[in-house]
């Protein structure tokens, strides 16, 4: 996966809770691998029926349009465990999700990925929901840095808030490495344990053959 | 005799112990996975991923495969009859033939939803770790087995491993005391207990369900508590084995027989939670009360009994829950203060992982027998697996859904999600036996109110949303 190191960039602010994954990925909007993920992210809160963009949806709109980063409310990418969701946002250009929490399914697919899941405290998404919608009528760029490698997020006035990722999940987001190689890397492991298991609980394996 | 320096345990501590192969520095565990079920939905990327690393299957004798999500449930269908579904439905098969994993494909009589065949083959075995993509695999907690969905990349983890690695997650008990009167269900149980504790109540958490009004009920009914326990954030539900449940798993195709059945029943008569095990949190939970539940909004937590006054969303506290109310008003096209009797509907849905057993049927079909579909409704009964429709028409009831004008289907996910073709209209209102009444789930711009089998049953005949008591009294 693609490594994440620190991300600049236009933060869309989309505050409602529970945000899950069907809003994200629609079944319905098309299952084919040919279909543009990013461009079908959000299908139906983005388009209208006949297809024609909704231009209140805040990621029609510029500068959103350019988004990176998204800030969201609580539970975000509940519901189904489609990783679609996940690859969608990153197709669309999204690199990171702020939140006051995750549900658990999103945030594993996200770590995966390469998509980095930051929580930080709901007053404080809150606060930079506020701050960022109202940054284009105030002239200022929505953009703020979100820093992995000291775990820092850079608000638009500058402040900076922490925030805690498992030391595993950093250091293989910092180098994009996928966790497949860490896991095949015990297989020995796995084959004793099958060994063992086999003779305690022979009802678990299977002969189909 | 438990040995005084063994701590008491929880059921679920019991079967992460016996599956823990390496404990990493990190805090995560590698976790022998005993079953593995692919579907349509979320795995051919999956088997992309093992052919860039080389890999084949490793364990194809704990490795299952069906075609459920995006199969149409038409009498007479094919794998082609829904052709947006035909790129997928031929990705499964071509990868499960390259890999030589056995695929249940359309015309298998082990076909259906693949968390109600895995129960109903004895794939699923107490005490057993089993995972599939798809966050409803919980379901198969109903017979005390630690299963949870996961994503495509962990997908193509356990087909290359067999293992995954897991950070273990906080230990939640839920104790259902109580009764359950007639007309309600263990789906009312499981919405009620929604509509109090909310969508986040089990965030992080596995779920152990508890307690006699649990113990009361059959298998059937303890999936479709398991099933939803996604809907408040556990990817993981589960209940402790018992002797429903050895009755259950006994015989079954795939279920252990004879001398190993001595020793494995032994075994999963030992996992219950020790007395004195604890949980990180627990909660204790009255059925006396619950009355037939629907829910009105886009959350599974917005749940009313029939006769209940939906909620001013201008008492809410909560700034964000108080715009999720209003936002769930105008999308649903309802008004606070009124009850749900009497909402007009135009497709009744019977289906899903969640409520299309036999049991789930026959809850329905003894409200429908001798009434009629109401006009303007479209009905829908989908058994879930090939077995459960076969085994629905051994008893008949697929003549009284059909002579009552509902549709009679082939087995799938159907209208739970749409992904077949099977969709609710735009602005059409659907009651329906589903777990998700999320905005455009069942179609875009469609309405859904969930509800159990049987309150759905007496909205087709009504032509509204009614208290299911009231025809059950009329039979
Ligand atoms: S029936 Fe619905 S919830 Fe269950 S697996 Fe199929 S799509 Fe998912």
């Amino acid at each position: 996966m693609e490594p994440f190191t620190v991300v600049t960039g236009v933060a869309a602010p989309m505050m409602i809770p529970n945000i899950n994954t069907d809003a994200i990925t629609p079944m319905a909007a098309g299952r084919s691998t040919s279909v543009d993920l990013g461009k079908m992210m959000f299908n139906n809160w983005r388009y209208n029926l006949d297809g024609s963009e909704i231009p209140e949806f805040i990621l029609n709109r510029p500068p959103f349009r350019q988004s990176q980063i998204l800030v969201a409310g609580a539970n975000f990418g509940c519901g189904s465990s489609r990783e679609r969701a996940v690859w969608a946002l990153l197709r669309f250009g999204i690199r990171c999700v702020i939140a006051p929490s995750f549900a658990d399914i999103f945030r594993e697919n996200a770590y995966q990925n390469g998509l980095l899941p930051v929580v930080i405290g709901a007053d404080d998404c809150a606060a930079l929901g506020t701050a960022l919608a109202h940054a284009p009528k105030d002239g200022c760029e929505p953009q703020i840095t979100v820093d992995l490698e000291r775990c820092v997020v850079r608000l638009l006035d500058g402040r900076e808030l922490s925030f805690d990722v498992p030391a595993e999940r950093r250091a293989a987001l910092l180098q994009g490495l996928d966790e497949i190689d860490v896991i095949l890397g015990m297989e020995s492991a796995i084959a004793n344990f099958q060994k063992m298991d086999r003779e305690q609980h022979p009802w678990i394996y299977l002969d189909r053959a | 005799m438990m040995s005084t320096n063994t701590a008491p345990q929880t059921l679920v501590d019991k079967i992460w112990n016996r599956h823990a192969i390496r404990e990493l520095s990190d805090g995560s565990t590698l976790i022998h996975i005993d079953r593995h079920f692919l579907h349509d939905g979320t795995s051919r990327q999956a088997f992309d991923g093992l052919r860039r690393i080389k890999r084949p299957v490793r364990d194809l004798n704990l490795t299952f495969a069906v075609v459920d999500h995006i199969l149409s449930t038409l009498p007479g269908r094919t794998g082609e009859s829904h052709p947006p579904g035909i790129e997928r439905i031929h990705a499964l098969r071509d990868n499960c033939r390259q890999f030589n994993v056995e695929l249940y494909d359309v015309d298998s009589a082990h076909q259906g939803i693949a968390h109600v065949i895995a129960p109903e083959l004895g794939i699923t075995l107490p005490g057993c770790t089993l995972v599939c993509g798809d966050s409803h695999t919980a379901t198969n907690g109903g017979l005390g087995a630690l299963a949870w969905g996961i994503g495509t990349t962990e997908v193509m983890h356990v087909i290359a491993a067999q293992a995954l690695l897991v950070r273990k997650q906080k230990q939640l008990r839920i104790t259902f005391s109580g009764h359950i009167g007639e007309g309600v269900s263990s789906k009312d149980m499981i919405l009620y207990f929604l509509s109090r504790h909310g969508v986040t109540a089990g965030t992080g958490c596995t779920v152990e369900y508890a307690g006699p009004a649990i113990r009361a009920l059959p298998i059937e009914a303890r999936m479709t508590i398991c099933n939803m326990s996604i809907e408040f954030g556990s990817r993981c539900g589960i209940v402790a084995p018992d002797d429903v449940t050895l009755q259950y798993v006994a015989n079954r195709p795939f279920a252990p027989k004879g001398v190993m059945w001595d020793r494995a029943a032994a075994d999963w008569r030992s996992l219950a939670s020790d007395d004195g095990a604890t949980f990180d949190r627990e909660i204790e939970f009255d059925c006396n009360q619950i009355g037939p539940q629907v829910t009105w909004g886009n959350s599974p937590q917005e749940a009313v009994a029939i006769d209940e006054a939906l909620p001013e969303p201008s008492s809410v506290a909560d700034h964000d829950r108080r715009q999720a109310l209003e936002r769930a008003y105008s999308y649903m096209n309802l008004t606070p203060g009124r009850t749900m009797e009497g909402v007009p509907i135009d497709i009744a849905f019977i289906g899903s992982c969640t409520n299309s057993r036999l049991s789930d049927l026959e809850a329905a079909a003894k409200v429908v027998k001798g009434r009629k579909v109401a006009k303007g409704v479209t009905a829908l009964a989908v058994p879930g697996s090939m077995a459960v429709k076969a085994a629905a028409e051994a008893k008949g009831l697929d003549k009284i859904f059909l002579e009552a004008g509902f549709e009679w289907r082939n087995a799938g996910c159907s209208m739970c999600v749409g992904s077949n073709g099977d969709l609710v209209p735009p602005g059409k209102r659907s009651i329906s036996t589903t777990n998700r009444n999320f905005e455009h789930r069942q179609g875009p711009h469609s309405r859904t109110h969930l509800a159990g089998p049987a309150m759905v049953a007496a909205a087709a005949v009504s032509g509204c949303i009614t208290d299911v008591r009231k025809l059950l009294s009329q039979n």
